[in-house]
């Protein structure tokens, strides 16, 4: 690329470029994951499975025991066109096709030898499942049944109490923690018979912080973001960021990633190199279809319709509220008391309660509209969308757009009714634009 | 300046061609399977109406989900912008709108002007839309347009427990042979879909005026059912069914004087 950055910026010449670092270096850290898997498959070398909510992967990583995210590998079997013969894999196994699409592809996979379109899976030495999703629970019991494996499941008290913010301070938030505290000790003790090794609290600091290195990082990606046009997509580039925010977690290339992501973003801005034909800035609520990923994106940039933000790259994105930042000098009591904060927000914020960081979000990634992506087979992220948008449209006229279909079943995707839904969404959006309601309701937040 | 809208459903497709703001001819035709051929028919019997040849026609535009097969159209509205502009266009008072199509059901909130301000549909299936009257008429061996005033006479109504249209058959069936009268189990099926109707419409706000539009429209049951439900009248026109195709001639018209903006709900269509 020879083309000037512009009056005042650095020509290419004299700059090393970062563009092409996130696709790049996001397929190859994603391809070493698989590598690692399918080696340690074939070593047998003890596996921990966990989900993206609650993780644990700092204590995790002291005992150097590598992480299966099924979440993330069930997905990947739909964005590789695949999920299908897994999901009826599970069906036939007697699975109803109401159950999580995320269970059934992973059940799939199990039922087939762990084998997927991107290497091997191992068996799980050990499952962790928190209360932040009512289903990791079965799931995490499915997997104790077919290979014996112990399960740890973390119980998380802080979302009760519903939209009240919890408080540092009081009693009730001390209780809980040293609760959560007692928990991530059995899970150490757990973790030592596991691997016959000794629990070392230095090495778990050094994951926090390395932790807290990648949430800074992340934090910037996002708020990249606020930039018009939007340097990236979030459910392009999102999904990418998920994958590495959550199987890198504690890593320092995971770190790094986060970090020239950032890097490269600023490159895109810089060069104007944003978004291609940004016309609506949008962010989804709820996750996008893994099944139909590039034509979900597609539908909305055929208008110029582009994703700056999602509840999902919070919630699933490695839990990283605005102030997360791991105390290292009080490790234990730190990752207790931020998992509290993080099941709390997971359940809350952009979830259940999902209204308010909806309209902050709206009033500062300057979004026209919200996609409200409905899952069949997910409850959890599903229940209350029709409310939330609801709400959102009778108090701060914020334009929303209801569609269902699912995670990673491709029987769910209908396309025509999808395409006519986001096209008279674009449509009603054009029209206030036109009438100047969008600068008005705006105006009004 | 003529300007003409086709609608393409799924089930009928319907034509209208206007000058300016006046409905001079209609048609409406089965849609079959071959949707151009279909939009096509529909389009020349609406000229034949009006008195006009297609070449005085200076712009049309498809709506409806064939709407990218009306390859004589000059552009694509979605039939949400259209019934919602087509509805004002019949009732100037409409601020909400109910469409009852062959596969979709729709409510529509709108503006004075008649721009789209929210909208909500059924989901990917077609309980609750005109398919479930066509799946009663079938079972029941009931012409569809002797659907309503049956309906009507009922005393006793059944109450439908599905509203799966492919199980609907099966359960009208039930009760004919558990003994219940034509016109109750017909009375139940309308009443099926119209607590359908009125969730959606209730997701989008029941602002009155509400106008019925769509083939179901024409249903003397279900306009009764309706009104009794939303505790409004119903604004039903005959024109009723050509409502999406009327707003698409509208959008024509606008972009003959306002240029291709307007003429997509304001937006110019996908780039």
């Amino acid at each position: 690329m020879s083309k000037d950055a512009g009056p005042g910026g650095p020509t290419m010449a004299e700059t090393t470029t970062r563009i092409g670092f996130i696709r790049n270096e996001g397929r190859r850290l994603m391809d070493r994951w698989w590598q690692e898997m399918t080696a340690a498959d074939a070593a047998g070398r003890p596996t921990a499975y966990v989900f993206v909510m609650g993780s644990l992967d700092e204590i995790l990583r002291v005992f150097d025991l590598p992480i299966n995210c099924p979440e993330i590998t069930s997905l990947q079997t739909a964005v590789r066109g695949r999920s299908l013969e897994y999901l009826q894999t599970a069906e036939g196994y007697g699975y109803s096709p109401d159950i999580c699409g995320y269970v059934k592809a992973d059940v799939g996979l199990q039922l087939k030898d762990r084998r997927h379109p991107n290497g091997t899976v191992p068996k799980p030495a050990l499952a962790i499942a928190t209360n932040m999703c009512n289903t990791y629970i079965k799931w995490a019991e499915i997997w104790e049944q077919m290979y014996h494996c112990p399960v740890f499941v973390l119980d998380l008290p802080a979302w009760r109490g519903g939209d009240a913010a919890p408080r540092l301070d009081s009693d009730a938030f001390r209780n809980d923690r040293r609760y959560v505290e007692g928990q991530l000790r059995d899970l150490i003790g757990l973790c030592e018979r596991l691997t016959g090794r000794r629990f070392d609290i230095d090495r778990l600091r050094e994951a926090m912080a390395e932790v807290n290195r990648m949430a800074a990082a992340y934090h910037a990606v996002l708020a990249l973001n606020r930039h018009r046009p939007a340097p990236f997509s979030a459910i392009r580039e999102g999904i990418v960021f998920q994958g590495i925010s959550n199987l890198y977690r504690g890593a320092p290339e995971g770190s790094r990633f986060f970090e020239g992501a950032a890097e490269e973003l600023r490159e895109r801005i810089h060069l104007g190199m944003g978004t291609l034909n940004e016309k609506y800035r949008l962010l989804l609520t709820g996750t996008t279809c893994y099944a139909a990923l590039k034509r979900f994106a597609e539908l909305f940039e055929e208008w110029g319709g582009v994703f700056v933000h999602s509840t999902y790259m919070v919630f699933a994105g490695g839990g990283f509220a605005s102030d997360f930042a791991y105390d290292v000098s009080r490790p234990i009591e730190s990752l207790a008391e931020t998992l509290l904060l993080s099941a709390w927000r997971g359940f809350s914020t952009p979830m259940f309660y999902a209204q308010d960081w909806l309209a902050e979000t709206v009033r500062d990634w300057s979004v026209d509209g919200i996609c409200f992506h409905g899952v069949k087979s997910c409850r959890t992220t599903s229940t209350g969308l029709p409310d939330v948008r609801e709400w959102l449209r009778t108090h701060f006229d914020i334009p929303g757009l209801f569609i269902q279909s699912d995670l990673v079943d491709p029987r769910m995707w209908s396309d025509a009714q999808l395409k006519n839904r986001i096209d008279a969404f674009i449509e009603s959006l054009a029209g206030r634009r036109a009438t100047g309601s969008n600068e008005a309701a705006n105006a009004a937040r | 300046m003529l300007v003409g809208g086709v609608d393409v459903g799924s089930t009928q497709t319907k034509a209208v061609v206007m000058d300016d703001a006046r409905l001079l001819g209609r048609a409406i035709v089965d849609t079959g399977v071959r949707l151009t051929d279909a939009a096509g028919a529909a389009f020349r019997r609406a000229l034949q109406t009006a008195g006009a040849r297609e070449a005085d026609v200076a712009c049309v535009i498809g709506t409806g989900y064939g709407r990218f097969r009306v390859e004589f159209g000059h552009a694509q509205v979605t039939e949400i912008s259209c019934h919602a502009r087509g509805a004002v266009y019949l009732f100037p008072g409409t601020r909400s709108v109910l469409d009852i199509g062959g596969q979709d059901t729709k409510a529509i909130r709108v503006s004075e002007t008649g721009q789209v301000l929210d909208f909500s549909m059924n989901d990917k299936c077609s309980a609750g839309t005109g398919r479930f009257l066509g799946a009663a008429s079938q079972a029941l061996e009931i012409p569809l347009g002797e659907l309503g005033p049956l309906a009507l006479r009922a005393k006793n109504p059944v109450t439908m427990t599905t509203t799966c249209t492919v199980f609907a058959e099966s359960e009208i069936l039930g009760w004919l042979a558990r003994g219940r009268k034509t016109e109750d189990v017909l009375m139940g099926v309308h009443a099926a879909i119209a607590s359908r109707s009125l969730s959606l419409l209730r997701r989008v706000g029941i602002e009155p005026e509400v106008t019925f539009t769509g083939g179901v429209a024409r249903n003397v049951a279900m306009v009764k059912l309706l009104a009794e439900l939303t505790g409004v009248p119903l604004n039903v026109s005959e024109e009723s069914h050509y409502c999406g195709a009327i707003g698409a001639a509208l959008y024509a018209l606008d972009r003959m004087l306002v240029g291709a903006e307007a003429a997509s709900g304001g937006g110019g269509g996908p780039s």
